[in-house]
């Protein structure tokens, strides 16, 4: 099941106008920055369907580019977003693509500074629920169904083995769990899906190991 | 854990439960939270329901002008008695209204289950409470029913526009409020599930057509009708009618309308209200840009 919360349902408070093009929007940004782990100087944002077509209208540039500031689906700065990214001095360019993609409600976005860059694609479901289905040119094939995270890191032998054993420590079962790299020894991603929520404390443990750039959760 | 709304109130029925209560000890179950936790979201949902309401009942106006202050001129109509449908529908409506004005204005509101059907759960509620003067633990539970609902539909259809149209919106919203309506007022789970089929069915088929892409025409007048539409389905359930297709299969059929529904009339604003001379005119107006290129 997509939605697993009666939150999911009743929720998110929200500024308005809409939950899937608004909040949803909002939420694929500050998951871009959550994974980037810092402010980007700049972003690139490319919608498709519903989103190329609606975007000023419901407000999706302004929501995404809150979410990149890394306001939640209810600061009402959000608003202002725009206004706030430029005094900071954050350049954002909105594409309207006209490609088809699988869901109508589709962002890219990349984001980066003078250190690096991070391109993610992210769909809004609806109700304010979002799926992120692409990192960094890795396919995500997260099901929905169960709390993620999302672990970015060195092609090192042992990585694996030392993310599985802080989970077993935790009594952290995986339902599923996925590993691509680009290159021999260059960056790659694990994705794991498990059966409970986990705690920051975990996140943090995982992102101490040798190896390890980047731990986010990804399905609350 | 229930899949659809055949098992929702088998599980409510053979235990005695409300539906509002399968739903909170799912929940539980689901997320590992405490009662207390779910209980105290909820109520802080509630809340921001109830300050959008009022917020909207003083009078606000969007940015592009499009929408704001029919709350207020409903309202105002009430007081006057001269009404020819009913007090309360006419409250859960203004108030339903009063929800999405805020919502349209950027406003701040809880999404229920998405922000451009926000109005219809939060209007009957406040409309209904006038009447079954509930507790505020009646009040939350009418939510947790409403949701029960919702997180059905989620799963076995949708509630995206862009993905199936107003009917998975305002459809999704109004048969939820329906059922909701028919627990706080003592009715059994089996006739909230008829209320929410009863309601879905005259929804079926709704485009999402925005005007300029604004969730606000006709989504404002959208939310007052699927409240309207509620309140009478809640009503007849609770007068022992029911719908001879079972509500899963209403869901289900909503779910197949909307794969079949064309792109034009799932949140584009290309078709439907969207496309006609005004609708074009105001799209025009609000962004700047001329009718050719929109052609």
């Amino acid at each position: 099941m997509k939605y697993k919360s009666i939150f999911d349902i009743i929720g998110p408070v929200m500024i308005g106008p809409s939950s899937s093009h608004t909040a949803g929007a909002a939420r694929i940004g500050r998951m871009a920055r959550s994974l980037f782990n810092r402010e980007p100087k700049w972003a690139e944002i490319s919608f498709y369907g519903s989103f190329a077509k609606t975007y000023k209208g419901h407000g999706t540039d302004v929501a995404i580019a809150g979410g990149l500031l890394d306001f939640d689906t209810d600061d009402e700065r959000i608003i202002q977003s725009l206004d706030i990214a430029e005094e900071k001095g954050i350049k954002i360019a909105f594409i309207e693509e006209d490609a088809i993609t699988d869901h109508p409600n589709t962002a890219r976005v990349r984001i980066g500074d003078e250190i690096g860059e991070l391109e993610l694609v992210g769909i809004s479901i609806g109700g304010g629920k979002v799926e992120i289905t692409e990192l960094n040119g890795f396919e995500l094939r997260l099901s929905g169904h169960h709390p993620a995270i999302l672990v970015v890191h060195d092609d090192r032998y042992g990585a694996i083995a030392a993310v599985a054993n802080v989970l077993t420590k935790h009594q952290i079962n995986i339902g599923h769990m996925d590993v691509s790299r680009k290159e021999v020894g260059q960056m790659a991603l694990m994705t794991i899906e498990v059966d409970q929520n986990i705690d920051d404390a975990v996140l943090e443990e995982l992102t101490a190991l040798p190896n390890i750039t980047k731990v986010t959760k990804i399905v609350e | 854990m229930f899949r659809n709304v055949a098992e929702l109130v088998e599980l409510a029925e053979s235990q005695g439960k409300k539906i509002s209560q399968v739903m909170i000890e799912q929940e539980i179950a689901v997320t590992g939270r405490t009662l207390e936790q779910v209980l105290n979201q909820m109520d802080k949902n509630l809340e921001v329901m109830e300050k959008a309401v009022e917020r909207g009942l003083k009078g606000v106006r969007s940015h592009s002008g499009l929408t704001g202050g029919d709350a207020v001129l409903l309202q105002e109509y009430i007081k006057k008695g001269n009404f020819l449908s009913g007090e309360i529908i006419l409250d859960a409506v203004s108030k339903a209204v009063a929800t999405n004005e805020v919502n349209a204005a950027m406003g701040t509101i809880c999404a229920t289950p998405t922000a451009g059907s926000a109005g219809v759960v939060p209007g009957t509620l406040f409309a209904v409470k006038n009447k079954l003067n509930p507790t505020r633990e009646q009040m939350i539970e009418f939510l947790f029913a409403a949701g029960a609902f919702g997180f059905v539909v989620a799963n076995n259809a949708s509630i995206s526009g862009a993905a199936g149209g107003c009917q998975a919106e305002v459809g999704s919203a109004a048969g939820m409020a329906a059922a909701a309506i028919v627990e706080m007022a003592g009715g059994t789970p089996s006739q909230s599930a008829e209320a929410m089929a009863i309601t879905l069915k005259n929804m079926l088929g709704l485009v999402c057509d925005p005007v300029a892409g604004l969730v606000e025409v006709p989504c404002v007048k959208r939310n007052a009708m699927g409240a309207a539409n509620a309140m009478v389905a809640a009503d007849m359930a609770l007068a022992g009618i029911t719908s001879r297709i079972p509500c899963d299969e209403v869901i289900d059929a909503m779910y197949k309308i909307g794969l079949t529904m064309p792109v034009g009339l799932r949140e584009t604003a290309q078709g439907g209200l969207a496309a006609t001379p005004t609708g074009r005119e105001l799209e025009a107006k609000i962004f700047g840009i001329s009718l050719e290129s929109k052609k």
